[in-house]
């Protein structure tokens, strides 16, 4: 018999995304396109609703590990915070071809399939480990506020290192891309749907370091060994925008 | 003088000390305490010279009573002096962490008095930050060849990392050009450290909660191209250290003119040699992590590495007897020694050969770079398909790859190996 093709309708969450793998299976359907809430197209496939059950997710959630191979659980999740171009079906499969293919599948580096999702992984794990050192804070008031423009959804990965870093301290992380923020104080923390952030004035102490920061960053070049490639191939561009060190010093008002 | 000159000051004095890393510890973060470790590190920028900016890095102060003559703060050299006080130093690196500007504190001091009188000064700074402000993140502190082993026990009780400066490769070089440093002041300390990360490690196996000393590591760095030893000289010595010293890393740094003594190289028409300290690094990393020995990048009669190639081509073209290497059977150790073929790809490999038989298509799939490789491997008993170049053009292509990371012009013709064919 063969499966009728479908395109889902889902919130956008992970659990969401996992429900609607489940109906597939339930209801023999092979999706060909998936659509978040803020999809606006018509496609030529039936379009079918799918509620978030968060026991089905989960039913699908368990089943990576066990029977996808160690690891599967973890590279599903990431591919899903990716900016892989229809990253859900992507996964989807992936989680075809490995639910026939069994455990070995994790180790199938060259497979098209598999290739895809690590390679994208791999982008974004190497973004939130980039940003780890690239985010600048400012200081509102004792409350530390930042702001970044990711490619891929980072705020999952980079959260365990800043609220290990800052354990004493509030902050807030705001993704400007994904509009989302994480938001942290001693002992609770939060990742949650942002619209807008309007940051407020820097104070004066807070332009003061600022202005320490850039002395710093520019005295500690070495004019001899100037290198403006090498610096451009550690530090692209698309960060400096909301770096402290390459800002203007009247521009220091403004935002961080 | 206010906080912003002092900072200008003495980051001009720290800024030729070329290592920069806050690697080597991984440190959760704990209650209460600012600040965490990662084993990886963590750049935070990119300064004009390319280099990673991950730590403050200054020094305590630029008054020094030596008078070593490749140093920029040296007695005898006319510019501003100033010293920090352990409180502005403390406030400032607390408050450029919380901002995530830096990763730690890079401490380091020219001779202010003596050795003794210094180090107990970067004590106080030291403390105030682990024990006033709390502050559990990365320092790395400079141990001052001459202080007091008591000393430099309390030091490395508060730091990270410890290092202490070769600064020359030979005895006769430093005899020359730092008369007021010896070779055997230098490396007692040295041992020093080693011993005292031995014990450290020794007592945490019986007790979880010992007091970590210098639990990064020890480090050093040495200047390059300021006197005239080999590539194989530095590179032997960097091994003896690695093994005998137990160093986390030797840092080279390429003399730059900062003096106009007669022993040293005249600043006018003296470039700093970047490429050889690029050369130096691709074969400090063949050390580490490639299971390389310096007795086989360099002999007697090549004692320096090729401008026009990095080492691990240039011990591949020696070697030509080695390959092809054939990718589905060969060893990690074997993998490694592949041009192109970094510890990523070999791993890599390893994997995905397991599952299914490997074909260049899965290696390029596997993000195996094959610009190198390919001169160099089989794949199911197969060059890669369409590959025609004969053993002797070998080197012209590599070359030619190379080109685009040489910073120096072309010279007109190429003659490497005695080979007169060699141009690209």
């Amino acid at each position: 018999m063969s499966w009728s093709q479908v395109c889902y309708e889902y919130d956008g969450s992970f659990e969401g995304f996992l429900t609607c793998v489940f109906e597939s299976y339930a209801h023999h359907e092979e999706p060909m396109c998936f659509q978040g809430p803020e999809a606006l197209y018509y496609t030529l496939w039936d379009a079918r609703r799918v509620d978030t059950d968060q026991e089905k997710a989960a039913r699908v959630f368990r089943s990576l590990d066990a029977r996808l191979g160690r690891g599967a659980s973890r590279l599903v999740y990431r591919a899903f915070l990716t900016c892989l171009e229809e990253r859900e079906l992507h996964i989807y499969r992936f989680l075809q071809y490995g639910y026939r293919r069994g455990r070995s599948v994790m180790g199938e580096l060259g497979h098209p399939l598999v290739c895809v999702l690590n390679k994208a992984v791999h982008h974004l794990e190497h973004e939130a480990h980039l940003y780890t050192g690239f985010v600048r804070f400012s200081d509102y008031r004792g409350v530390l506020l930042g702001e970044i423009e990711p490619k891929n959804q980072v705020l999952p990965l980079v959260r365990a290192h800043f609220i290990q870093r800052y354990n004493t301290e509030r902050f807030l992380l705001y993704d400007r891309t994904h509009g989302q923020a994480l938001v942290y104080r001693p002992g609770q923390w939060v990742i949650t749907a942002v619209d807008q952030l309007q940051l407020p004035q820097a104070e004066k102490e807070e332009l003061r370091y600022r202005s320490l920061w850039r002395r710093f960053f520019h005295t500690l070049a070495i004019e001899d060994r100037r290198n403006t490639r090498c610096q451009n191939t550690h530090l692209s561009k698309r960060f400096r925008g909301l770096m402290t060190e390459f800002q203007r010093e009247e521009q220091g008002e403004r935002l961080p | 003088m206010d906080v912003m000159d002092k900072l200008t000051i003495l980051t001009d004095a720290a800024k030729y000390d070329a290592a920069c890393t806050s690697s080597g510890l991984d440190r959760r973060g704990r209650a209460g305490r600012m600040g965490s470790a990662t084993r990886a590190g963590c750049c935070h920028s990119f300064s004009a010279d390319g280099r990673c900016v991950t730590l403050l890095k200054v020094l305590m102060s630029n008054a020094c009573a030596y008078d070593c003559q490749y140093c920029v703060n040296r007695r005898s050299n006319d510019v501003p002096r100033a010293t920090f006080a352990p409180w502005e130093l403390a406030e400032l690196t607390i408050q450029f962490y919380r901002r995530n500007y830096i990763e730690g504190l890079f401490l380091s001091s020219a001779v202010v008095g003596s050795p003794d009188h210094t180090t107990e000064e970067m004590i106080r700074v030291l403390r105030l930050l682990r024990e006033e402000y709390g502050f559990w993140g990365y320092i790395h502190a400079k141990a001052i060849p001459g202080a007091d082993p008591l000393l430099i026990r309390r030091l490395g009780m508060l730091a990270d990392r410890l290092s202490v400066n070769i600064e020359l490769p030979s005895q006769q070089s430093l005899a020359l050009l730092a008369p007021e440093k010896q070779r055997a002041g230098i490396l007692a300390p040295m041992a020093q450290i080693r011993d005292g990360i031995a014990a450290s490690q020794g007592e945490l196996v019986r007790f979880r909660c010992a007091p970590r000393f210098a639990p990064a590591g020890q480090s050093t760095q040495m200047i390059i191209g300021a006197t005239p030893e080999s590539d194989r000289h530095i590179l032997t010595l960097a091994q003896a250290l690695y093994d005998k010293y137990r160093l986390k890393r030797v840092f080279y740094s390429a003399y730059i003119p900062v003096s106009g003594s007669k022993l040293l190289p005249a600043p006018q028409q003296f470039r700093p040699p970047l490429l050889r300290e690029h050369r130096l690094y691709q074969a400090d990393w063949l050390l580490r992590y490639y299971h390389f020995r310096a007795e086989e990048l360099l002999d007697e009669e090549e004692p320096n590495f090729d401008e026009w190639v990095d080492p691990k081509c240039s011990w591949a073209l020696r070697h030509m007897g080695f390959f092809p290497v054939e990718v589905s059977r060969a060893d990690y150790e074997a993998l490694l020694r592949v041009p192109g073929i970094g510890v990523r790809s070999a791993r890599r490999i390893l994997t995905a050969r397991r599952a299914a038989p490997l074909s260049f298509d899965i290696l390029k799939r596997l993000g195996v770079v094959l610009k190198r490789a390919q001169y160099f491997i089989t794949c199911g008993g197969k060059l890669l398909p369409g590959l025609r170049v004969r053993e002797d053009q070998v080197l012209g292509h590599l070359v030619a790859l190379e080109r685009p990371a040489l910073l120096e012009p072309a010279p007109v013709q190429l003659s490497l190996f005695g080979g007169e064919e060699g141009g690209v």
